[in-house]
């Protein structure tokens, strides 16, 4: 009895030594030397793993930047500039500022604007439904309302909200890892710049329907009037297929925009009311005195013509 | 059931398959004519390929079976006015695909008909013409396969270089539940049929010719097997009554015990396989010189008051095929384009019949609520109904976790679409529509 278990013990140990040397030995062998600041790198990264930067993961990222040194390229959004700057002091390279960036949701069709035409009952997902058929109200453009984009979160940054079935960006908490905009199969999210103060301007419609049809679908649909066009002083806005769209590198903010549009679908956030009101003025004064301007001027054209021989 | 008073042994395909209640409520409904409607919407994409090219204006006035869109390039097809009268409105209008295509809308007046086009009943058996005069007739006619998939048929029956075509199959098969109009089709018009298949013999130069029957139409094999007593070319398949006997690959499988290799086609196995709605319409453009311009449409469902078998103008809104089989009932759930099994709920009863349109089918409320989802059990039951011999339940997992590469590796490009794997779930998940979603990923990423 005695000499089982002695045997068992002492084969049971001799394996283990074996396989202890054989693994010290390969260890030693294929032993991978690593730079010892991915490590660093990675140790100040969010470690969040979400793929918002372009590299598979975090430790992708760390290896990557390490080994190109160049922080122009490559930049981790959910960190943003502090960890960036971080990073740079690992490397003992100049740190790049970026402009940070937020997801908005380009579609204001909520059940009051846009009314259901059709039910779907098909599998929950808005990438199945979009492949299906155009969706359940008469937009093709619009949001589909199964919160997909919510699914691809990571950050828990997005819910869907109950009363409008559109999907809504928790400002604090979205990182613009660009999980929801790679998600959406009707491409409503997008990257925006969060802009100054927390302040940005978009069109929050996507439908290049001709304007009668569009309003027909959505009641908030744009309908490519160009009063917004006309408004900007920046040559911010331009109407494409029916379309507004504001470029943000242009946009300087000033909101004079907001009100020319008769469905308000133009969406200022963070403003406040006394601002956007402000601005309103403002535009309104300046449309008077080009006017007056346009007027004066062609009056002077009018008297210029009937007196020809008058010298000037 | 009425004993079989022909002879031959019953065949199938391989693997897989599921026996779905037949309900083939119109069956012994005739064929009748629907009204003209008041006005049709003629969509421009009815096949697969290249759209066609709108070649009229608003305002022109159309006669019966005149070119309203010239198709561009061989894997195309032309599309003809259904309805005599004026054009109206151009545009983008919903369609049976459930997404908005353009569309041409004749307001429609009168019945005033081509002169070029033979409207009589006769028979011409006579082939005139000669393989390549064949083939350009069924172009200009814009003849697509009419079982649902819209091939140009002229490309089908053009024998690609380099293979050669041993085979011709007929597949008067008509899997799908419900759906009765190639079987009315066979009973009424079996000579006509027969002409079509001499002429597709005739142009793909093939010496044999099998039209496969499914034993749940036993008049029709029997009225086929009377007329084709004498010849020896052609000859009739009974097959075992089996969800998708109709579809290709089985069909081939079933009938020559051929496989088509994985993303090959028909013609790799020496085999070219047209429905026999197709081959009517092939046999009335070439004796006949008329375009498609109209099909045999089953309107039926349990809440139906008639069901029935409608000729119908293509471009007719729904809406007026089921009026015409006594409206729509009240419990009605889901209208769906073609089958309960590959068919598409239209969201819309303004879509038009187009020429893949094979049936209406209106479901009741209680019948298509989906239940709920639960967990895979791994019961393999998907595995053992797929006729594809794929792994569906695995498909679905990895087009949720959105490893499309991976799922390409297991063949999911293979998938028919027929809807087994769904339609044996215990759990009730979907798994078509992921293994669709899948597909159309890797099909963009080409």
């Amino acid at each position: 009895m005695n000499d089982v278990v002695l045997y068992t013990v002492l084969s049971l140990t001799g394996i283990g030594l074996l396989a202890a040397v054989v693994l010290y030995y390969v260890s030693k062998k294929f032993h991978v030397t690593e730079d010892e600041r991915i490590a660093r790198v990675e140790a100040v990264l969010p470690n969040t793993n979400c793929g918002g930067c372009g590299q598979p993961g975090c430790h992708a990222f760390a290896e990557a930047v390490v080994k190109s040194g160049d922080l122009s390229v490559l930049h981790c959004p959910v960190g943003g500039n502090p960890v960036m700057k971080q990073v740079a002091e690992v490397l003992g390279v100049k740190t790049v500022e970026k402009d940070p960036y937020i997801a908005v949701v380009r579609c204001s069709g909520s059940f009051e604007y846009r009314k259901k035409t059709n039910v779907y009952d098909g599998a929950p997902s808005c990438a199945i439904a979009a492949q299906l058929y155009s969706g359940d109200t008469g937009c093709a453009y619009g949001c589909l309302g199964m919160g997909d984009c919510v699914v691809a979160c990571d950050f828990e940054a997005m819910y869907m909200d109950e009363k409008t079935g559109l999907p809504v960006i928790i400002e604090d908490k979205c990182t613009a890892c660009n999980a929801c905009v790679k998600s959406c199969p009707k491409d409503i999210l997008e990257l925006w710049p969060k802009g100054k103060k927390n302040q940005r301007i978009y069109v929050a419609c996507l439908n290049e329907e001709k304007g009668s049809t569009a309003r027909k679908e959505c009641a908030v649909a744009c309908s490519g009037c160009a009063k917004c066009a006309e408004a900007c002083r920046y040559e911010a806005i331009t109407i494409d297929h029916n379309l507004a769209a504001i470029d943000p590198d242009k946009c300087k903010l000033c909101a004079e925009c907001i009100d020319t549009c008769d469905v308000r679908n133009i969406i200022a956030t963070n403003f406040s009311p006394e601002k956007l009101l402000q601005a309103s003025e403002h535009r309104q004064k300046r449309e008077e005195r080009e006017r007056k301007k346009r007027e004066e001027e062609k009056a002077k054209a009018a008297t210029a013509a009937t007196n020809p021989e008058t010298p000037a | 059931m009425k004993k079989r008073a022909f002879h031959k042994e019953l065949k199938t395909f391989r693997l897989g398959g599921v026996h779905p209640q037949d309900n083939k409520l119109s069956a012994t409904v005739p064929l009748a004519q629907l009204p003209l409607p008041k006005q049709v919407t003629i969509p421009i994409v009815q096949h697969i390929g290249a759209p066609a090219k709108v070649v009229v204006q608003r305002g022109d006035t159309v006669k019966v079976g005149q070119v309203i869109a010239q198709h561009e390039g061989f894997i195309s097809s032309n599309i003809h006015a259904s309805c005599s009268g004026r054009i109206g409105i151009i545009e983008d209008v919903m369609d049976s695909s459930g997404f908005k295509h353009l569309a041409v809308n004749i307001r429609v007046k009168g019945d005033d008909w081509l002169e070029t086009i033979d409207r009589t009943d006769t028979l011409v058996e006579e082939i005139s013409l000669s393989r390549d005069e064949i083939v350009a007739r069924v172009m200009e006619a814009g003849v697509v396969g009419m079982g649902g998939a819209g091939f140009p048929s002229h490309a089908k029956i053009k024998v690609p270089e380099g293979k050669t075509i041993d085979t011709l199959i007929i597949n008067g098969v008509e899997c799908e539940p419900y759906l009765t109009a190639d079987h009315r089709l066979m009973l009424e018009k079996p000579r006509e049929i027969i002409v079509g298949v001499r002429i597709l013999m005739k142009a793909l130069g093939v010496s044999r010719a099998i039209i496969g029957i499914e034993d749940n139409k036993h008049d029709a094999i029997e009225l086929f097997e009377e007329w084709l007593r004498e010849g020896k070319q052609i000859e009739v398949q009974p097959l075992e009554v089996q969800y998708p006997q109709g579809g290709e690959k089985q069909l081939i499988q079933a009938v020559l015990d051929r496989e088509v290799p994985s993303g090959g086609l028909p013609a790799d196995v020496g085999v070219i396989v047209h429905n026999v709605g197709t081959t009517f319409a092939i046999y009335e453009a070439v004796q006949k010189n008329k375009p498609l311009i109209e099909r045999v449409v089953t309107v039926t469902g349990k809440d139906v008051k008639q069901p029935s078998n409608l000729w119908v103008r293509i471009g007719t809104p729904v809406i007026e095929l089921i009026t015409a089989a006594g409206g729509l009932p009240e419990s009605t759930g889901k209208v769906v384009s073609g089958g309960p099994m590959m068919g598409k709920a239209i969201a819309d009863l303004e879509v038009p019949v187009a020429k893949g349109t094979s049936g209406i089918l209106v479901i009741a409320q209680a019948e298509t609520k989906r239940t709920e989802e639960y967990n895979c059990v791994h019961c393999g039951k998907c595995i053992e109904a797929c006729p594809m011999g794929l792994e569906p339940y695995r498909l679905l997992l990895l087009s949720k976790a959105g490893h499309s590469e991976k799922s390409k590796r297991e063949n999911v490009l293979d998938c028919i679409e027929c809807g087994s794997c769904s339609f044996v779930c215990p759990s009730n998940r979907p798994i078509l529509d992921y293994i669709r979603l899948s597909k159309t990923k890797l099909k963009k990423l080409k």
